[in-house]
């Protein structure tokens, strides 16, 4: 392998693995899982006594090399499909493994002040840790903050606070924290986290068939039943036609007819699924899951992390007339001074004043309730408010003041520009206003854009008022919005579009949002979310990110593609295999049928031979596409039949002709 | 350009134009839209469904549908039974035909029961008129049992998710007096006048040229001829079917029966893309079965009028094509079109002899039965091409990165799973019967009159025949016999039931299955990159599972005539 793409595929320590297995697999109990492949195993074995047979002494059956090499070649057409599974398997179990080893034998301190292995850990318990432990297994926070490094899950080297309550309580084993102490209760009995339950899906022990590979094998053990319909009856037809046939030409025959291609990939394929998944950082509880991204029709974002950058930022500050602008940054400082929003937070950036330089006697702060939608500060005789407009409107009407006109058209600027206004006001008198604005995530469009296509719809949901939240929508580009979201309308909206038909994918970490979660086709929780929310989905993402839904769609797409693909290919290279074997089989006896060797092949045992070391050899020539998945594009899905049909039916038409002709080449320099 | 080419192309001509409208009054009278003759009709209707109990506007479930449709069809077996085993006493029976055998009986039933017409018997001396009119009556009732099958594959695809399909009933009746018996009557007006015997007596006796006196059998042909055209039966009333001069007299009628047994096949799938709202899938599946018809017929009909060049070899001239076993009459071309229209069609009436077919014709006539889905049919055409739209489905669904959906309704593993049984009974059947056939010469290739390829391609045909329900022969199979009969028959009633009852099934259960509204992501199965896809799983199925048989019988013969 000569690039480094193919390298990360094949890895030494895997091949190894993968070898071995390949021979594991060939065990009647786990082929008889894959129809199509069990029927090769058969015709192997027949062939394997075939070969003895005319070891010793029978006439008829051709020479005991011949056979021997056929046998050869279909004993390596079924370790070539073992390996398929055998290496998606060992990839999966590789990234899966490194994400579980750096939560192996941690130690765990717990309440009482013992010290246990965290493999001892058992669901319920609750344990301790301080700044520079690592956390030995996945909790919840019961008590405490702590700022933590997940860089060895995610790769994001930026620490992230986790505390107790609310929606950002959970920690996953293997993380460090770097200050503070936390007390967390253990979530999981070992053995059953998602990560455990992955691999597990992907060792193949529980794996189950996803709805889509059950119906896919159906029709692949149809064609399968039709090629043995197609051999058997071949027999009393030949013998009618006096044209004695081999039993070597028989299975040879059977073999590369069936779709030993995708069937010995198909699982590889599945597997592979899931993989890519999990390099994406993404656990998914089931293959169906990942199947069912594919198909999702509606995906609801939230907005802030997805479509703008965090939340929103103080960008300007707007003085009314006659107020001076000093004044109105200073008191929008001081209001924001017990203000622990990021909103707050960001207007003391702007302003650009320390909070610790600012001295005043006995204040009183103001928190912000929903009822007066206003927070502030009192000190003295001030009272200094900032709250939305028409909460500080209705203050200052109330004391027989004027709510300039300025500052209401302001107001409806910044609103109509997708911002928020923040109006502050001193002893019931209006100084000014500051504006909010979302910074929409660079490259989001063109994001969206590329969903549009693939036809899936895009809704937003924010608990911004309706007017900023369609001016956002507008410039982020999604098809829809929620405004002023409550978690029941998530919930609505997902039943709505369902009730419709709809497949709805949405991303979440709340408790609240726990129902939605369950509720969609697709659930995807983030990793740092509640316990609840990550039960209720079906996937769990370790980044946090919440544009990963994004990815998993494509994953899902890819999944199906490589699948129909692949059997188209498998299946149209059957008329190559045709017009090698068929004038093979009746040359001798026919000899006008020697018109249909197009191929011009050598003789009728090169041919034969060289359309099962086609047939063999495809299949790992076909492993990496398998693992990698076909590449999905965007470009609607008449142009994506035409597209694939066109590489894969007729490409899958003339490469067989092409690579028969040139092994038969190869081959008849030995005969 | 010669006349017998503008003639085929006005064939063909006429039965498309006339098709559209005729597909939009199936459309109408399967949606229970009024038409003109409702009428005449239904004061008659409201007296037999009375007289039978039935209630015409209950709503059934698809299984329910199978129900009716399968027990009408065994009353309808026993009553066949009883009626050909008795014909000797029984009235209407001028020149005294003999009652049939048992085994003759069966036969007879179970070939027209199934849309077959495969015929072991001459209708000269084999039957009286009551006989010949019960199996009239078969194939008007046959004929509509498939129409109203496909109407509920129809009215599976119009309502987004229901379990309520119509009433079996209903469909049956009306398909046969609003659309079969209207047609018969225009058909039967034609030939008529073009000299078709219409009468209840006995044979006719008439003077020849040399002056001798010749009995001339006749009957109520005029009737007879009609249905077994419109209803793509295929039975002809004497032994000779379509190249008697009483059934099939002039170039005239010749075209009037060719355009008989094509319209409806035709106009079903317009009448489908009406009856769902989609008129452009009722094109695009026209699209796929106009294009594979003509890579038959046209072939076809070069071949038969070039002619035998083993012929030419002797010295012989071949300027007027392939001329054994044709009707001068009709001519090389015409009868070349013919041969394939009665065999993409399940009609198998002939007006030459297949047997005398060049290699490569025979072959086309028997790709022609083995797709059995270019056109097909009345009401089969349909619902084989349905199986084969639901795996083209199947995998381009995949091959765009979704589940696959038909129509909005996802496919899932029992729907493949009757796909798979449907699409495999077809190669089983045939190949079956043939490798028994040939397995065991003493009864079964014992049978052929040509030994060698074409020996074995006159086994296929007529496995292929009978799995098709098409009723043609390489007539030179002497197949009269316990062994051909019975296998045959077997072949005849899975070839015909499994058919309807897969299709009928996958239909009824999409129908209850979710409504998924259609995407930028959905596959639309109504463009010709569909239509592409449809053709190419067609051509890999029955392809890949014939090509083996083809190669050691009219392939191997067309290599070895050069």
């Amino acid at each position: 392998m000569s690039n480094n793409k193919n390298t990360s595929l094949f890895q030494p320590e895997l091949l190894n693995e993968a070898f071995k297995q390949s021979f594991v697999k060939l065990n009647p109990k786990i082929m008889f899982r894959n129809p199509v492949m069990f029927t090769v195993w058969i015709g192997t074995l027949v062939m394997l006594f075939v070969s003895l047979w005319t070891l010793f002494g029978a006439t008829g059956q051709g020479s005991f090399a011949y056979n021997f090499i056929v046998f050869v070649i279909l004993f390596l057409t079924l370790l070539f499909a073992n390996f398929a599974e055998a290496i998606a398997e060992a990839r999966g179990k590789a990234q899966a493994d490194s994400l579980r080893k750096t939560r192996e034998e941690t130690p765990a301190k717990l309440e009482n002040g013992k010290t246990i292995s965290s493999a001892q850990l058992k669901k319920g318990d609750v344990f301790i840790c301080v700044a520079g432990d690592v956390i030995p297994t996945d909790g919840e926070i019961i008590e405490g903050l702590a700022t933590i490094d997940e860089s060895a899950i995610t790769g994001e080297s930026a620490p992230v606070i986790r505390e107790a309550g609310g929606d950002k309580s959970s920690v996953t084993g293997g993380t460090k924290v770097l200050s503070d102490k936390i007390k967390v209760v253990v979530t999981t009995q070992p053995g059953e986290s998602f990560l455990d339950k992955m691999i597990a899906l992907v060792e193949g022990a529980s794996r189950q068939k996803t709805p889509n590979e059950i119906a896919l094998t159906i029709l692949l053990a149809g064609f399968t039943l039709v090629f043995i319909i197609v051999t058997v009856t071949l027999k009393p037809f030949a013998d009618y036609a006096n044209t004695p046939i081999t039993i070597a030409a028989f299975i040879s025959l059977f073999v590369c007819l069936i779709p030993t291609t995708i069937g010995g990939l198909l699982s590889a394929i599945g597997i592979a699924g899931m993989d890519r998944a999990l390099r994406a950082n993404v656990i998914t509880k089931s293959g169906k899951a990942v199947e069912t991204a594919g198909d999702i029709d509606v995906l609801l974002l939230d907005k802030t992390g997805t479509i703008t950058i965090g939340n929103r930022k103080a960008t300007n500050f707007y003085a009314a007339n006659g107020v001076d602008q000093e004044q109105l940054v200073k008191a929008a400082v001081l209001s924001s001074l017990a203000d622990e929003t990021p909103e707050g937070k960001s207007i003391i950036e702007l302003a650009g004043i320390n909070p610790s330089t600012i001295k005043i006697e006995n204040p009183r702060y103001i928190k912000f309730t929903a009822e007066t939608r206003s927070s502030g500060i009192e000190y003295g005789s001030t009272r200094i408010r900032k709250g939305a407009s028409d909460a500080i409107k209705n203050l200052v009407e109330k004391a027989d003041n004027i709510f300039p006109s300025e500052i209401a058209e302001r107001v409806k600027t910044i609103s109509s520009n997708g911002g928020t206004p923040l109006v502050v006001s001193e002893n019931e008198k209006v100084l000014g206003v500051v504006e909010l604005q979302d910074i929409i995530k660079p490259g989001i469009q063109e994001r969206f854009e590329r969903l549009r296509k693939m036809g899936i719809k895009t809704v937003m949901v924010t608990g911004d008022n309706p007017l900023t939240a369609k001016f956002i929508a507008e410039k982020a580009g999604v098809d829809d919005f929620i405004a002023e979201a409550k978690p029941e309308d998530k919930m609505n909206y997902i039943r709505k579009e369902q009730s419709e038909g709809r497949l709805v994918a949405m991303m979440g970490d709340g408790t609240n949002d726990a129902p939605a979660l369950a509720q969609a086709d697709v659930g995807v929780a983030m990793n740092s979310g509640t316990q609840a929310a990550k039960e209720a989905g079906n996937m769990v993402d370790l980044d946090n990110d919440p544009t990963k839904l994004i990815e998993v769609v494509e994953i899902g797409k890819q999944l199906l593609m490589t699948r129909g693909t692949l059997t188209t290919f498998s299946i149209a290279n059957d008329v190559a295999k045709y017009f090698a074997i068929i004038p093979a089989l009746f040359i001798a006896s026919i000899p006008a049928l020697k018109g249909l060797n197009i191929m011009n092949l050598h003789s009728p045992e090169s041919a034969i031979l060289s359309a099962v070391i086609f047939n063999a050899i495809i299949i790992p020539l076909l492993i990496p596409l398998a693992l990698k998945g076909v590449a999905y594009k965007p470009i609607g899905a008449s142009a994506l039949l035409r597209r694939n049909l066109f590489i894969y039916g007729l490409g899958g038409v003339i490469v067989p002709f092409v690579g028969i002709k040139l092994i038969d080449m190869a081959v008849s320099l030995f005969m | 350009m010669n006349t017998e080419i503008l003639g085929i192309i006005a064939m063909f001509g006429i039965t498309f134009l006339l098709a559209i409208p005729l597909g939009k009054y199936i459309a109408k009278v399967y949606g229970g839209e009024k038409t003109f003759l409702d009428p005449i009709f239904i004061p008659l209707e409201k007296l037999f469904y009375k007289i039978s109990g039935i209630n015409p506007s209950k709503e059934m479930t698809w299984k329910q549908h199978l129900v009716a449709l399968l027990s009408i069809n065994l009353l309808w077996f026993l009553m066949s039974m009883a009626i050909l085993m008795n014909m000797s006493w029984l009235p209407l029976n001028p020149d005294g035909n003999p009652s049939q055998s048992a085994d003759l009986a069966f036969n007879t039933t179970i070939s027209f029961l199934v849309n077959c017409n495969l015929q072991h018997y001459s209708g000269e001396t084999g039957i009286s008129y009551l006989g010949q009119m019960w199996l009239m009556f078969l194939q008007f009732v046959t004929a509509g049992i498939g129409m109203a099958a496909a109407a509920v594959v129809f009215k599976a695809f119009r309502e987004k998710t229901t379990t309520q399909l119509g009433n079996f009933y209903n469909y049956f009746v009306k398909s046969c007096t609003r659309i079969l018996l209207p047609i018969s009557l225009i058909v039967a007006a034609v030939l008529v006048f073009e000299g078709t015997p219409m009468t209840f007596n006995g044979k006719d006796t008439i003077t020849n040229l040399q002056g001798d006196t010749v009995q001339v059998s006749t009957g109520p042909v005029a009737a007879f001829v009609p249905i077994k055209h419109v209803g793509t039966n295929g039975g002809g009333f004497f032994g000779a079917n379509g190249a008697h001069p009483l059934e099939n007299p002039t170039y005239l009628t010749n075209m009037v029966e060719m355009i008989a047994q094509f319209i409806i096949p035709m106009a079903m799938v317009f009448a489908f893309g009406f009856f769902i709202r989609k008129r452009k899938f009722g094109w695009m599946i026209f699209g796929v079965m106009t294009i594979g018809f003509w890579l038959l017929a046209a072939p076809n009909i070069v071949m038969e009028m070039n002619g035998n060049p083993a012929i030419a070899n002797m010295g012989i001239d071949i300027s007027q094509g392939a001329t054994e076993g044709k009707e001068v009459r009709i001519g090389a071309a015409a009868s070349g079109f013919w041969s394939i229209v009665t065999t993409v069609i399940s009609t198998g009436s002939i007006n030459s002899m297949h047997d005398s077919s060049m290699p490569l014709s025979g072959m086309n006539e028997l790709i022609a039965m083995m797709v059995n889905a270019f056109y097909g049919g009345v009401g089969a055409g349909i619902l084989n091409i349905f199986i084969f739209i639901i795996l083209a489905v199947f995998i381009s669904g995949l091959m765009v990165g979704r589940t696959p959906e038909f129509m909005g309704k996802k496919i899932e593993a029992r729907e493949m799973k009757i796909a798979m049984i449907i699409a495999l009974a077809h190669p089983f059947l045939i190949l079956g019967g043939t490798a028994i056939a040939a397995a065991f010469p003493s009864v079964g290739s014992v049978a052929i009159s040509n030994p060698g390829h074409h020996g074995f391609s006159q086994m296929l045909y007529e496995y292929t025949s009978s799995a098709a329900n098409n009723g043609s022969g390489f007539e030179g199979l002497g197949d009269n016999t316990l062994f051909w009969n019975i296998s045959t028959g077997i072949v005849l009633l899975l070839g015909r039931f499994l058919p309807i009852i897969g299709p009928v099934a996958i239909a009824g259960l999409l129908a209850e299955k979710k409504f998924i509204p259609e995407s930028a992501g959905t596959l639309k199965t109504d463009t010709s990159t569909f239509g592409i896809m449809i053709f190419a799983v067609i051509a890999i199925i029955a392809a890949l599972s014939f090509f083996p048989a083809l190669a050691l019988g009219p392939i191997a013969e067309y290599f070895s005539l050069k």
